[in-house]
């Protein structure tokens, strides 16, 4: 089949999804609308496997393409309706699609007890479609398509069950903290078309130039700070992160799929996308890389008190995303996709798994009335541990790899300092920390299940996603194993991953002496040993002496309280930006509108109406007084005449 | 007339004198009182006071003209004096009394 | 004689509406013969060519020779559109009015016919003098339609709609006169057509007032931007749309407000084109703070119809600053942006109107949980509101897109602060569908007496054309710009030409010569 025909399967596959299960939005049958959701997502899989597949071996091609039409052409701008599938996104359609169709597949399950099945996998298949615009849009246009759309179906999806108040407010939230990022997507648009005469990825590419704009109002730092802001709202960075927890009062693949593997990751794709374009901008580069490393530590220390399941793996979430910023920042594009790529795995995983303990729990999210799951859920727990030990950076798990490379890249790269290195070590350690928590309260120690609960496990269409995750969990790291670790090892294993990206992906100019592998081995060594350690901590705290943490919180009560209140930024949002604007525009209705424009207009008319009513005194209907006026005209009259 | 000869001679000045007090006294009253009877005598003054008129320029220029016109004007005058009275008595018989204010009543 | 049938075709209806003998027959008829002026209409396709730069399909009579006032009709593409749009919207107003409009039902209907002719000619005169007439002509059905078939009070919204209106417009054709005079003093005739005015060369003095070109200017921009209508003389819309009769909003939303915006393109920038060049950054300013103004007041009122009037003002404030960046992005996009507004506007209206119909009220307060009762209503209203906001893949975003583009390009500051318009759309809109469709039940909503029915099959056939069109606007603009094309460029070259006068005040030859030379460049570059 040609690229063309392959393409317009793999993007009308969901599409098409979405209709069926769109205009059937009635039925009960979650199975069918399951079903078909599932195999339209997982031809789009198949599609992206074979597409894939020509960009390897013999006759390899550096991309394929595809153009459909010509979307726009006013003046000198031209979008054209193409998608491309290269080195870059390859890695992403694979795991968007490859993830999205497992949990699809885990929906089936999940979703089996609600009242709209159908319409529920309609969005999801939508929500499919439109990353997959985001993915493969060959311009900047079309990814701000797929931008804005994931982030329609975003606001769908959280407020799904829409008649809680709350949950269509999360979903208003996560919309309108997305609109702010895509504003400054918008203006990022703009820059680069009018810097480069473009918005074509691979023109843009060829055509940025090989100076660094040092300054901070040149055109290309400004373009790509746009950008970033853009990729602030939807991949949850600061200052705009705070939809993504609100976002979990989606169902929970949702979370899985959007706010975790998929969606939240867009930002980051961009910004390795345009790699060339963001390394010409050392500002915004430290921008981003400042802003991922606080953003890492901030969400991992509100991670460590939560007390909703999907909460913490929510903090967990935007931290991992700050890891990743934290990679763009320090120029290590090649880390940030190995780290989207791996994350994706094993977020996804903890996500679904947490699902289905929310599940067995008969929803139930609080960790505090979970505890000794194990029992019941086996497989949920085996997967789940695996899911716990990759992000907590254990060898030879997925994230190990991944956070790993970060964390040397923060350490060595020029764009790169120690203390960003110790930010990140610092949020692998209240990682490790929170993460064992969670497993600890929801699936070791005591039960504290209340008795009216009876946990069970899941039934297989949800299990086998969570295995096949888990798996990947456990292998997905090895394509990115580094040089001083391969030396050692049997076999000598290379970095597949680099030698993938090598050519789409620059690594900024390193100066100066070659950092040994040592260092990498002794670096490596420091952040795992410390990560343990903060896991041993915490299953003492949890498992050995569960009567510790409230010890040690009642000491440290204030700090604990700023924590637990995630920093009192939504109430700050509140008090300062929203409530404020509030009654500006109150303020503004009564008194420019209502005061002051109508009433001038009145006061106009008032002016007309007096001189109305001055003339109108003549005209009374009092006849005696008309006379009068006749005769005191033929008076004024005749004395004019016979003057 | 022998006997006031030269001593009192009414010429047509006099009778147009006459003339504009009667119809300025008329046209006050029109103006000025409130009551619809005396209204209408008033107007009966002015209109008698323009008769007068017409009769002296008649004489004056030795036309019949003028006195031909004198009677369509009483003929007027006593039709309007009919409408104007019998809207009088409807307003007296509603009222009790003929003040041209409780004309108003009159429209719809 | 096509322009001359399509402007008057709807006037004969009105007549032949008053001829129906039975009540019960008047809606079916309106409506077939709306149908019939909207096939009419369709034959323009067929007839206008989208590759000339000028109007074409001129008609020209002499009317008043003695004042050089001529019958003049022509078409453009920009006017294409607009014309298109009105006959598209007037059958939706017709059949979307179908149970809400219950007396005087053949007034009503005469009244939109007479609408239509008004609005069409307006599109399509090119004679100034006829123009004002068509212009002027609008108001009278208008002020009919609200001031009778209108809500409580509508007395007062219509005399503040006939006479904010009226007022700008007796500046325009004291300026309309003056343009007269001037053309018999310097080409030797009195003349009203446009395209003889056009060559007038309006004496302009920079930073000075009292000039008659800067006058001209304001006077001519002070009718259209009341009619737009721009911040800050808007407060004629909300109060006109929340009495209006939901045909009556349509109308006056999805065509009515293009008239003043289609009026700055047709008249103020090329007639005036020095001065608007000068006071461009008024009109971009005013056009960004109606846009941010429009949308923070719009997000706090109490009443769905008076929240999407205010949406209105913000995005009339787009078109306008659209117009304003004088250039090929901006003006495309307002030229879009003025169709989207009709369409999604226009649609809205109508979900508000048909929702009111249900309830007899409007209070947001009173709503929640819709969504359950009427779940066709909410995809339709969530669709609708989409393109509102400009999601991508819908007729909004193409609009807001080139117009924000434009504005960068003329002006970073101006476009950055009509970003944020992006996102208070957003805000304004999603709030109101949270707590009209989301969230528990509201006391309208859940009255067991009187059960919410979902959409009927004709509300639905009312929104089908609409829900299309956003959808095919977003998805394949060119089928659109195609026709446009070509006369937007027209117009954005002879801009741009005058900006080269402008900037090279040398002597005149001098000038001349540069200004032949970089009009070359000027087209090549554009094509």
């Amino acid at each position: 089949m040609s690229n063309t025909v392959l393409f317009a399967i793999l993007l009308l596959a969901p599409l098409i999804g979405f209709l069926f299960n769109g205009l059937r939005w009635k039925s009960h049958n979650a199975y069918l609308a399951g079903t078909v959701a599932t195999v339209a997502a997982g031809i789009s899989f198949l599609c992206s496997v074979v597409l894939v597949s020509k960009l390897f071996g013999e006759g390899a091609v550096p991309a394929v393409s595809a153009k459909f039409y010509e979307w726009m052409a006013i003046g000198g701008f031209n979008v054209t309706a193409g998608f491309v599938i290269d080195h870059i996104s390859a890695i992403m359609v694979l795991v968007v699609t490859g993830v999205g169709t497992l949990i699809h597949l885990f929906s089936i399950g999940y979703m089996s007890h609600d009242e709209r099945p159908s319409k529920y996998f309609a969005y999801l298949n939508l929500f499919l479609f439109n990353m997959l615009l985001l993915i493969l849009g060959e311009n900047l246009l079309l990814m701000f398509v797929g931008w804005e759309g994931v982030g329609l179906c975003s606001y769908l999806l959280i407020g799904f069950w829409f008649s809680d108040s709350e949950k269509a407010a999360a979903g208003m939230k996560a919309f309108i903290t997305n609109r702010i990022g895509d504003a400054g997507f918008l203006l990022g648009i703009f820059t680069i078309f009018f810097l480069f005469g473009t918005v074509n990825f691979q023109e843009i590419i060829g055509r940025v130039s090989g100076v660094p704009d040092l300054t901070w109002t040149g055109p290309v730092t400004l373009a790509c700070l746009f950008l970033f802001i853009g990729a602030t709202g939807k991949s949850a960075q600061i200052p705009l992160y705070v939809w993504l927890p609100d976002a979990m009062a989606g169902p929970t693949p949702v979370s899985a799929l959007i706010h975790a593997a998929t969606m939240v990751t867009a930002g980051v794709y961009m910004i390795c996308r345009l790699n060339p374009l963001f390394l010409m901008a050392p500002n915004v580069l430290n921008v981003i890389a400042i802003i991922g490393a606080a953003t890492a530590v901030m969400a991992a220390t509100i991670g460590l008190t939560q007390w909703d399941i999907k909460k913490v793996l929510a903090y967990s979430t935007v931290s991992q995303l700050g890891y990743m910023f934290l990679a763009c920042g320090v120029g290590a594009f090649g880390a940030a996709m190995f780290h989207l790529m791996t994350h994706a795995f094993f977020k996804a995983l903890m996500f679904l798994g947490s699902g289905s303990v929310i599940h067995a729990m008969e929803g139930e999210q609080d960790i505090r009335k979970m505890g000794h799951l194990k029992k019941y859920l086996p497989i949920t727990h085996a997967t789940f541990f695996i899911g716990w030990v990759a992000i907590i950076g254990m060898p030879p798990f997925a994230g190990f790899f991944s956070k790993d490379e970060i964390l040397w890249k923060a350490f060595t790269s020029p764009h790169g300092h120690i203390l960003l290195w110790l930010a990140g070590v610092i949020g692998a350690v209240c990682t490790a920390f929170y993460m064992t928590r969670l497993m600890a309260l929801t699936f070791w120690g005591k039960s504290r299940v209340p008795e009216s609960v009876h946990p069970h496990e899941s039934p297989p269409s949800m299990s086998i996603p969570l295995i096949i995750l888990a798996v990947l969990s456990v292998v997905g790291g090895w394509i990115g194993i580094p040089h001083a670790l391969g030396a050692i090892l049997p076999g000598h294993p290379g970095n597949w991953l680099e030698h993938w990206l090598h050519g789409v992906i620059l690594e900024p100019a390193a100066h100066g002496a070659h950092p040994s592998a040592t260092l990498e081995l002794a670096l490596m060594g420091v952040s795992v040993s410390l990560a343990a350690l903060s896991a041993l901590l915490a299953y003492n705290f949890y498992v050995t002496n569960p009567e510790r943490p409230a010890q040690f919180v009642s000491k440290i009560r204030g700090l604990y309280e700023l924590v637990y209140n995630k920093y009192f930024v939504d109430e700050f949002y509140f008090a300062r930006i929203i409530n404020p604007l509030i009654d500006a525009s109150k303020g503004m209705w009564a008194y420019i509108d209502v005061n002051f424009i109508d009433k001038t207009t009145y006061a106009v008319s008032d002016v007309v109406r007096g001189m109305g009513s001055a003339a109108k005194s003549f005209q009374n209907g009092n006849l005696q007084q008309y006379a009068m006026y006749i005769a005191l005209g033929v008076a004024v009259t005749m004395f004019l005449i016979l003057r | 007339m022998p006997i006031l000869d030269g001593a009192l001679k009414v010429g047509l000045d006099h009778y147009l004198y006459l003339s504009a007090v009667l119809f300025v006294l008329g046209m006050i009253g029109v103006m000025m009182r409130r009551n619809v009877v005396v209204i209408l005598m008033c107007i009966e003054l002015m209109l008698n006071a323009v008769n007068i008129s017409f009769v002296a320029f008649s004489r004056y220029a030795e036309n019949v003209n003028g006195q031909v016109m004198v009677f369509f004007v009483m003929t007027i005058a006593a039709a309007e004096a009919a409408v104007g009275l019998a809207l009088a008595v409807t307003v007296f018989k509603k009222f009790r009394e003929v003040n041209i204010r409780f004309f108003e009543h009159l429209k719809g | 004689m096509l322009l001359s049938l399509i402007t008057f075709l709807p006037l004969v209806f009105a007549l032949l509406i008053c001829l129906v003998p039975k009540d019960s027959w008047i809606r079916p008829v309106a409506l077939v013969l709306a149908l019939v002026e909207f096939a009419v209409s369709l034959y323009l396709f067929k007839v206008f060519d989208p590759a000339a730069p000028g109007v074409q399909l001129i008609e020209r009579m002499a009317w008043v020779p003695e004042a050089g006032i001529t019958y003049f009709m022509a078409i453009d593409g920009i006017s294409f559109w607009l014309v298109l749009l009105t006959t598209l919207l007037t059958p939706i107003a017709i059949l979307g009015s179908w149970t809400s409009i219950d007396n005087r039902i053949k007034g009503f209907h005469a009244a939109v016919f007479v609408l239509q002719t008004s609005m069409i000619g307006s599109f399509l005169a090119m004679d100034a003098i006829l123009f004002y007439v068509f212009f002027e002509l609008s108001l009278v059905p208008m002020y009919f339609m609200v001031g009778i078939w209108g809500g409580t009070r509508r007395i007062y919204a219509t005399m503040k709609f006939f006479i904010y209106t009226m007022a700008g417009s007796l500046m325009m054709l004291l300026a309309i006169i003056y343009l007269m005079f001037t053309a018999r003093d310097t080409l030797g005739m009195m003349t009203a057509s446009l395209l003889d005015l056009y060559t007038l060369k309006i004496p302009f003095v920079a930073g000075s007032f009292l000039n008659p070109q800067t006058l001209l200017f304001f006077a001519f921009s002070l009718a259209f931007a009341i009619k737009v209508p721009m911040f800050p003389v808007h407060t004629w819309l909300p109060d006109a749309h929340v009495e209006a009769p939901t045909p009556g909003s349509v109308i006056l939303a999805g065509v009515m407000l293009k008239m003043g915006s289609y009026g700055f393109l047709r008249f103020v920038l090329p007639l005036f084109p020095e001065a608007a060049e000068y006071y461009a950054w008024v009109f971009l300013f005013l056009g960004v703070v109606g846009i941010i103004y429009g949308a923070l007041v719009a997000m706090i009122q109490p009443d769905i119809k008076k929240l999407v009037a205010y949406s209105s003002v913000s995005h009339m404030g787009y078109v306008m600053i659209g117009l304003f960046a004088m250039n090929m992005y901006g003006v495309t996009g307002s030229v879009y942006q003025m169709l989207n507004h009709g369409v999604s506007t226009g649609a809205l209206f109508l979900l508000v109107g048909m929702i009111y119909e249900r309830t007899h009220s409007r209070e947001i307060s009173k709503y929640g949980g819709l969504a359950k009762a009427m779940p066709i209503y909410t995809i339709l209203f969530i669709i609708v509101t989409m393109s509102s906001i400009a999601v991508p893949m819908t007729n909004g975003f193409i609009g807001e897109f080139m117009i924000l583009m434009g504005t960068f390009e003329a002006s970073r500051p101006f476009a950055i602060a009509a970003v944020t318009g992006v996102v208070l759309g957003a805000v304004y809109m999603l709030w109101m569908v949270k707590r009209v469709f989301f969230g528990p039940e509201g006391e309208l909503v859940k009255d067991e007496h009187h059960p919410l029915h979902d959409l009927s099959v004709r509300e639905l056939v009312v929104m089908a054309p609409l829900i299309v069109l956003i959808f095919w606007m977003g998805l394949f603009p060119n089928h659109f710009l195609n026709y446009s094309k070509a006369s937007i460029a027209n117009f954005v070259e002879n801009r741009d030409n005058y900006r080269l006068v402008l900037d090279a005040p040398a002597t005149s030859e001098k000038s001349a010569a540069t200004f032949d030379v970089k009009s070359d460049s000027v087209a090549k570059a554009g094509q």
